[in-house]
């Protein structure tokens, strides 16, 4: 029963990382200088940016659709692979292999029709 | 976890020491890395504190411990502090999962007035079914756990290198996913135990109805001969999934300063060390699992060494857990020259630029998996028809 042994790890993980921070903010206390800049987020001599302020490519959110898109292609192939040798023992190999061209050769499409358009190109 | 008490008790303490076995290499790794890049550059390294500077990392551990613990003003603080106890779970997870050596019988025995086993114990957390897909499916989300710092700090260098890892862990993760198809088409299972129990023996294989046997039995049946593309792939693929260089784009100093984890200091911060190093393991476990015969010892099946510790006169039982001792030991020797490959890397490369690591990652890495896919696919369905 794996089921078990990932929740108590899990579990055992959470409660052990809790405790090391606990204990660190127990041990390390806290320092009496508390002014506005040390509270501050870094940065280098300038008046700090938070995260609202600065701007991010929308390169970011594309590449992270075009990996949705991908993954799940390449999740197909998984069972593919798994069951090919017993498709192959029970005679069915051909048609299962002449499929997975097809799934390839849509997914080789994408791929090409993708860099073709430029969306992996990094500026 | 166990049919009762005893071996409920077993099962929970084998996953807390597969777990401190994990946080107990990190500080080993870290005097490697650093003595060792001592010596690539012609450096000496720690050497100060205790034999070969191995007592550096008490020192270091006391001093985090000792530090002030500090979140900034306009971190969101639960994110803040939530991030590093996660980094530690998805490397623990995947790494349980990975059988290092064969599984340890325990005969049956009497205590406390009643007869108990017989047992057999896994070396390794727990067995999962679907090996492959439970490791790659928890180890990537290691990537949550970098947005959550990166978003969590309120910082614009945090945000910057959490969303570069993630896109860098999330691009190379397709390459990595694809190297593997061909390892699943090779042994037709996603089962880490049966893949290491078909590389045992001497290379060996079916073709057109013959069985071709190598001349010498000295030769394993690893799986780095039939997939050496694949295994290439794979290794590049784990080192950007784990962050390191030239991969380590995430905390480019020049540019981000550290990265996601710019605003965090002493034990958070070990805490994510321990999650890197976590992912280096994985990495190396399955190089070593999918590739290189897991525990295997090469010119000797467990059965023949079975045979031979029997021989040398120990009794059933002890010759099985000498068995399982020896091919644990060599299992880490695998193991830790992977490590030790991670680390002259980082110390012989320099690092990629973003735009150069995208590309290598979807223009090339990824259609050789595909490539490699289908060339595995064509070979197995023409020799085994």
């Amino acid at each position: 029963m794996p089921l078990g042994g990932i929740i108590f790890l899990t579990i055992f993980i959470a409660i052990f990382g809790t405790f090391l921070i606990f204990l660190a903010r127990a041990i390390g206390g806290q320092r009496k200088d508390n002014s506005a800049v040390k509270r501050d987020i870094y940065e280098c001599g300038i008046p700090s940016q938070d995260k609202k302020e600065s701007r991010i490519s929308v390169k970011f959110y594309l590449t992270a659709i075009l990996f949705i898109l991908f993954d799940i292609e390449i999740i197909f192939m998984y069972p593919w692979a798994l069951s090919f040798r017993d498709f192959i023992a029970n005679g069915a190999g051909t048609p299962v292999l002449i499929s997975m061209g097809i799934f390839v050769a849509i997914f080789v499409y994408g791929l090409w029709w993708e860099v073709k358009s430029r969306a992996l190109e990094w500026d | 976890m166990g049919n009762d008490i005893f071996e409920i008790t077993v099962n929970s303490v084998k996953l807390i020491v597969v777990f401190l076995l994990m946080v107990q290499a990190v500080p080993i790794l870290v005097w490697l890395e650093r003595r060792g890049s001592a010596f690539i550059q012609n450096r000496f390294g720690p050497n100060r504190v205790g034999p070969l500077g191995l007592l550096q990392l008490l020192a270091d551990a006391v001093k985090f411990i000792t530090k002030e613990d500090f979140a900034p003003d306009k971190a969101i603080r639960k994110l803040f502090y939530a991030a590093p106890v996660f980094a530690l779970i998805p490397a623990t997870l995947a790494y349980a999962a990975i059988p290092m050596s064969l599984p340890f019988i325990v005969p049956a025995f009497e205590m406390f007035g009643s007869s108990w086993g017989p047992y057999k114990f896994l070396v390794q957390g727990y067995e999962i079914g679907v090996g492959i897909v439970f490791i790659l499916g928890v180890s990537s989300l290691a990537a949550y756990t970098i947005l959550m710092a990166g978003w969590g700090s309120g910082s614009k260098f945090s945000l910057l290198g959490a969303l570069r890892a993630s896109a860098q862990v999330i691009s190379y993760e397709l390459a990595l996913g694809l190297s593997i198809v061909g390892v699943i088409l090779l042994y037709g299972t996603f089962s880490l135990s049966d893949m290491i129990l078909a590389q045992q023996g001497p290379l060996q294989f079916v073709a057109f109805g013959y069985t071709v046997t190598s001349a010498v039995s000295w030769i394993p049946n690893w799986g780095i001969f039939y997939q050496p593309v694949g295994f290439v792939l794979f290794f590049a693929a784990a080192f950007a999934e784990s962050n390191r260089l030239p991969f380590d784009l995430a905390e480019g100093e020049a540019e981000l300063v550290a990265g996601f984890h710019t605003e965090y200091g002493g034990f958070k911060m070990l805490m994510f060390f321990i999650g890197e190093y976590g992912h280096m393991m994985i990495a190396s476990g399955l190089a070593t699992t999918f590739f290189f015969g897991g525990y295997g010892i090469p010119g000797i099946t467990p059965a023949e060494l079975q045979q031979v510790i029997l021989s040398w006169g120990f009794s059933e039982a002890a010759a099985g857990g000498l068995n399982s001792l020896i091919h644990f030991l060599s299992y880490n020797v695998k193991f830790a020259i992977f490590l030790w490959i991670f680390i002259q890397v980082r110390w012989t490369l320099p690092r990629f630029r973003y735009d150069q690591l995208m590309d290598l990652g979807w223009k090339t890495m990824l259609p050789w998996a595909l490539a490699n896919t289908v060339v595995t696919a064509i070979a197995i369905y023409v020799v085994t028809l």
